[in-house]
């Protein structure tokens, strides 16, 4: 019996070992956020990056916010959100060196098809969130401080409008579980365009406002700080940091598309 | 839409596509929470013993500590593992944050309360039973472990299984610790969050489904092993 | 009187023992000496005390005040429970085990390995075909010969048994009291209780008597069945003090 544990003992080690020891060295941990992982972007940019450097890109897909702290952290080597004043705290804060816009994509207030809060013809974002405090439709807010949220809430204040009531629910979830949900108790709900049209389950809702210049969605890529960070992968991440601002990788990044659809829109300077 | 009947054939589906991301996917599941068990077990069961055959000061806090422990949210472990390893933390040293050891930290803090706290309710009712034969044959307390762990198997196989089943199906810890990298980190439970953020409702039940049968599978291994075993040795 | 020259058995003294359990006096304080290799029955009513009194002999429990003692080295020592213990293995497994644990062989069975001597105490108490048998699921006089099996492999200088036949047929009563005495054959000093006034006159050499947590009387095995000095003891020998 003590043979056999043993046995056991080795051979699961051996498993857990092998698995690791076979991975490629070269690797860097890149922190960004649900929406865009996902979206697919990832999956279709990265292996065409790791054809050219032969780097590969672990992500770690959070909230924006967690992502800020990774990167206070030290635990990933690179960051890839959407929060442009975030961005430029860990800047200013000396936990990253350089900031770079990367692309944008969009947001859009999906919502129930018969549209109770008639936000379809609004025109624009803020008259569209003001029909549906007015009309006091249920709406799904993320409430989990991510780059969405922070964006909706802003819309909402320079709505005017205080969101609170009955009809405004705090989920605390990401973007896909807020999408679940709205989807079940037939809420509008604020959402990146990336992730709803993924999105597999969307029962009645349907896309009701889109295309208001205020809706721009800025990514941008950060470089850490090798003085704060100094045992992080810098190098390797620099080469991906200026990968994607450069021609091939905003061309990768155009040329990703769901159902036809192209999702984000490279705009590197 | 979503149906029951959809997510079994796409369960189905998956099975039989053995697809080498799923497989990829079951095996780091599974390595994951076997490697978690037994390294528990190879700490929780003397431990659990030692603490059914020592009285010391403060043994009653150490026992209810244990006993609150088994219900640990999974998340609170990994936020602990997770400060413990990031880069900030005090073994940041040691770089294993977002890798399959570090979820494999969080399951065995997860599960080495249970199979210390029910070891130590097993132990303590088969020394009752044994005390005075083993105290007549001069044995000490140290001695007696192994004896009564081993007399004790068949109860403990079940503690162990409950060890696994908790860690085979958390994900709060893994999620934060491991961080849900694809081909790396991502293991059964991370893929069903994943699915289900994405809508893709019948691919995570058909996941939920496949992880379901396994631990169904390793339960019915280790009951039957248990069984045929008491059945030859009363 | 037996093939090995075993060395005389150590004595065993107790000097003003007494057992307080919760501010209950369990045992009164006792003094006694144990000398020889005698078979002692320790007898008395059912709660009198009796293994009580042994447990405290043979080390398991401390006294309350008083002291335990043998003069010269502790002997090796062995006991049989009222209910044996046996363990979750099989008979042999069981044998093994003490042989394992104890280092300790009868001189006899030393050169032969481990599994060889328990198989040999097993024949010797008649249990060879059930040596693959789980031992819990023996019959209760099996087990108890397996104990006594066991207890023989320790070699012990003192064999303590604790109302061994109390749960057994008359066969397997008869096997049980047929080993206390090949026991003592082979040199083992016998100290065992019982409340069976018959099973005491087959195996006695001398006798203590205990009531009500007293040491009562302690006297050679004929003086006590034809004259006690107590008037409890004489009560139980006619049958009259059951509890
Ligand atoms: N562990 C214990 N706790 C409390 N009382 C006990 C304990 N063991 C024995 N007693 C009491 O001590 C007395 C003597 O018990 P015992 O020695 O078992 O009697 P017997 O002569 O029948 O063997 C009894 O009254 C019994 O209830
Ligand atoms: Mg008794």
């Amino acid at each position: 019996m003590n043979k056999t544990t043993a046995l056991i003992t080795a051979g699961a080690l051996g498993l857990t070992w092998s698995g690791t020891l076979l991975a490629a060295d070269d690797y860097i941990t890149l922190a960004s956020t649900t929406s865009t992982e996902n979206s697919g972007l990832f999956d279709a940019i990265i292996p065409a990056f790791t054809e050219e450097t032969g780097i590969d890109v672990r992500v770690v897909a959070v909230g924006t916010g967690q992502a800020f702290e990774i990167g206070r952290r030290g635990d990933a080597d690179s960051l890839l959100v959407h929060d442009t004043a975030g961005e430029e705290q860990l800047v200013a804060d000396g936990y990253a060196t350089e900031r770079l816009n990367v692309m944008y994509n969009d947001f859009v207030i999906v919502g129930p098809s018969d549209d109770p809060a008639g936000i379809s013809d609004s025109e624009n974002v803020i008259d569209a969130m003001q029909r549906i405090a007015e009309s006091e439709s249920p709406f799904a807010s993320r409430g989990d401080d991510s780059g969405t949220n922070r964006a909706e809430l802003r819309l909402w204040e320079d709505a005017g409008v205080t969101p609170q009531g009955e009809w405004y629910r705090e989920l605390g979830s990401g973007m896909g579980p807020t999408l679940n949900t709205a989807a079940g108790m037939d809420a509008y709900t604020f959402t990146d365009r990336a992730t709803w049209v993924a999105f597999d389950n969307p029962q009645d809702l349907t896309l009701l406002f889109e295309g208001d210049k205020a809706l721009f969605n800025q990514y941008g890529s950060l470089l850490l700080s090798a003085e704060r960070h100094p045992h992080l992968k810098h190098d390797l991440a620099a080469q991906w940091h200026e990968w994607l601002v450069s021609e091939q990788g905003q061309k990768a990044i155009a040329d990703f598309e769901v159902d036809g659809q192209q999702l984000f829109f490279p705009n590197a300077e | 839409m979503l149906t029951s009947d959809n997510a079994f054939s796409t369960a189905l589906a998956l099975i039989l596509s053995m697809d080498s991301a799923l497989i990829d996917i079951v095996m780091l599941s599974l390595k994951v929470s076997l490697m978690a068990v037994m390294i528990a077990s190879l700490i929780a069961l003397p431990l659990g013993a030692a603490l059914a055959l020592w009285r010391f000061p403060g043994r009653n806090v150490v026992i209810v500590a244990l006993n609150a422990l088994m219900g640990l949210p999974p998340v609170v472990a990994g936020l602990c593992v997770y400060l413990l390893l990031s880069r900030a933390g005090p073994l940041g040293e040691w770089g294993l944050l977002f890798t399959p050891t570090a979820m494999m930290i969080a399951q065995v803090i997860l599960v080495l309360p249970i199979i210390a706290a029910l070891t130590r309710q097993q132990v303590e009712a088969l020394h009752g039973e044994y005390a005075e034969q083993l105290n007549s044959l001069g044995l000490t307390r140290l001695r007696m472990i192994p004896t009564l762990l081993w007399d004790a198997r068949f109860g403990l196989l079940t503690v162990i299984l409950a060890g696994f089943g908790r860690a085979s199906a958390e994900v709060g810890a893994v999620m934060i610790v491991g961080g849900n990298i694809d081909g790396v980190t991502r293991v059964m439970t991370t893929s069903i969050v994943l699915e289900t953020s994405k809508g893709n409702l019948s691919m995570a039940l058909g996941l939920g489904i496949i992880l379901l049968t396994l631990v169904t599978m390793i339960n019915a291994i280790a009951h039957m092993i248990g069984e045929t075993a008491k059945r030859r040795l009363g | 009187m037996n093939a090995h020259h075993t060395p005389p058995v150590a004595t065993l003294e107790l000097d003003r023992v007494d057992f307080i359990h919760r501010g209950h006096t369990l045992l009164k304080p006792t003094s006694l000496r144990l000398a020889g290799c005698q078979r002692t029955l320790i007898m008395g009513p059912n709660g009198a005390g009796k293994s009580l009194l042994m447990r405290l002999a043979h080390g398991l429990l401390t006294p309350t005040t008083g002291s335990v003692r043998w003069q010269g080295a502790q002997p090796a020592q062995a006991m049989v429970f009222q209910r044996p213990v046996l363990l979750r293995r099989s008979a042999l497994d069981n044998l093994t085990y003490v042989l394992a644990i104890k280092k300790a062989s009868r001189p006899e069975l030393k050169a032969i390995p481990r599994k060889a001597q328990a198989m040999s105490a097993l024949e010797k108490f008649g249990l060879a075909h059930l040596a693959k048998r789980p031992a819990r699921v023996l019959s209760g006089g099996e087990q108890q010969r397996l104990a006594l099996a066991r207890a023989w492999l320790l070699n012990p200088q003192v064999l303590f048994l604790d109302e061994p036949t109390s749960a057994l047929d008359p066969a397997a009563i008869k096997a049980v009291e047929d080993a206390v005495l090949e026991f003592h054959r082979s040199g083992t000093r016998i100290v065992m209780t019982t409340h069976d006034l018959h099973q005491a006159r087959r195996l006695a050499n001398d006798v203590l008597f205990m009531h009500n947590g007293e040491l009562l009387e302690h006297s050679p095995a004929n003086d006590f069945f034809t004259a006690p000095s107590s008037r409890e003891a004489a009560a139980f020998i006619r049958g009259e003090l059951v509890w």
